[in-house]
């Protein structure tokens, strides 16, 4: 039960520190879940990229977490702590707006917002990066599908497959 | 807002629309891309916005905490219906996703260590690792080449990747300052 009401805890700070966008957060989940409930970085990084290949929102892995921490009713809780808190909010702030329109401040903070965001994403990367990038053959791998996301239309999808595929020949094979 | 300033058509959207147009973008959305498919639903498909009350919405669920694709889900659905119309949205928008997750999820919980599964998602991690690299890149945008946004971009990481601060107390230091940098000019 009070570790049902970590989870909670912890996932509905998350949402309400995800600025500009789930990947924002990630460093802080990945430390958040080793130190609270021992889920290590490869553990992570693993169903972070399970995530990727689900449609829909691209933070759904945190069912995933939850999963593996306290079962379904671990799934259930992250659910509604890790969506609800942060649509409550924005809920209001949408009826907020409608009742007062434009304000020079709003731009303002949404402008700076963005690059915050920004070196936080980058922060998500070079964590994602410290769990996942071990060799050589990994390395390539992220560098191709970083080339092929940004130099072709090829959905990401079949990308993290292929690599998937390819990572397997290439481990098992050399 | 009174029921007669809303457009005629919006009093026709159905709940059972509303959860199955936003249930076919949460079970077709693979690889990314779903607010243009909520753009595509929302002024196109079904025209429930015009494209400036879109990008409105799409300028509050940027701003504020959360999914921007939840937030705009969240915002779209109760300016059809009101709080039903939200809650309605959001559950159609996560729940095949949800599904798919899950299943996978328990797939792999009961399969930790297996060496085939292992070797699969080192290769999985390594490519979303180069996918969120991609994105993070994209999304930058013009900010990389500007001197104002580096300016926070690059304090921003080294506080949480570097000096390991925790998120709260780095978005206490940073937004300030932020906020101060892009404060709103008088005659601008």
């Amino acid at each position: 039960m009070t570790q049902l009401i970590s989870l909670a805890a912890c996932f509905g700070l998350l949402s309400l520190l995800a600025v500009g966008g789930g990947t924002a957060v990630l460093p802080e989940m990945q430390t958040l879940l080793a130190h609270q409930f021992g889920i290590d970085h490869l553990r992570f990084v693993h169903i972070y990229s399970i995530g990727q290949i689900a449609p829909g929102p691209n933070m759904l892995m945190v069912l995933v977490i939850g999963f593996q921490i306290a079962g379904l009713i671990g799934a259930g809780v992250v659910l509604l702590s890790f969506f609800l808190p942060s649509s409550i909010l924005c809920f209001y702030a949408g009826r907020i707006w409608d009742r007062f329109g434009e304000s020079p401040w709003r731009r303002s903070i949404q402008n700076a917002l963005e690059p915050i965001s920004i070196g936080l994403m980058a922060s998500g990367v070079y964590s994602v990066a410290k769990a996942s990038i071990v060799s050589p053959i990994t390395l390539g791998l992220a560098l191709l599908t970083l080339y092929l996301i940004l130099r072709t239309k090829i959905n990401p999808v079949f990308v993290i497959l292929g690599s998937g595929a390819l990572g397997f020949f290439l481990l098992k094979f050399l | 807002m009174t029921p007669s300033d809303l457009p005629i058509e919006n009093s026709r959207v159905s709940l059972s629309d509303l959860f199955v147009q936003f249930l076919i973008i949460g079970a077709v959305s693979f690889g990314g891309g779903i607010l243009a498919y909520e753009r595509i639903l929302l002024i196109e498909k079904r025209r429930w916005l015009t494209a400036d009350e879109f990008m409105g919405y799409l300028a509050i669920s940027q701003t504020m905490p959360g999914l921007n694709s939840v937030n705009l889900a969240v915002l779209a659905g109760d300016h059809l219906r009101g709080a039903l119309g939200a809650c309605i949205a959001v559950i159609a928008l996560i729940l095949p996703g949800s599904l798919f997750v899950l299943v996978i999820g328990i797939a792999y919980t009961t399969n930790t260590d297996h060496p085939l599964a292992n070797h699969i998602l080192t290769g999985v991690a390594a490519a979303a690792c180069g996918l969120l690299a991609a994105i993070t890149y994209r999304i930058g945008g013009e900010h990389w080449k500007h001197l104002k946004s580096l300016l926070i971009i690059i304090p921003t990481f080294m506080l949480m990747s570097i000096a390991k601060l925790n998120l709260p107390l780095v978005l206490l230091i940073m937004a300030p300052i932020a906020i101060y940098i892009y404060r709103p000019r008088a005659g601008s």
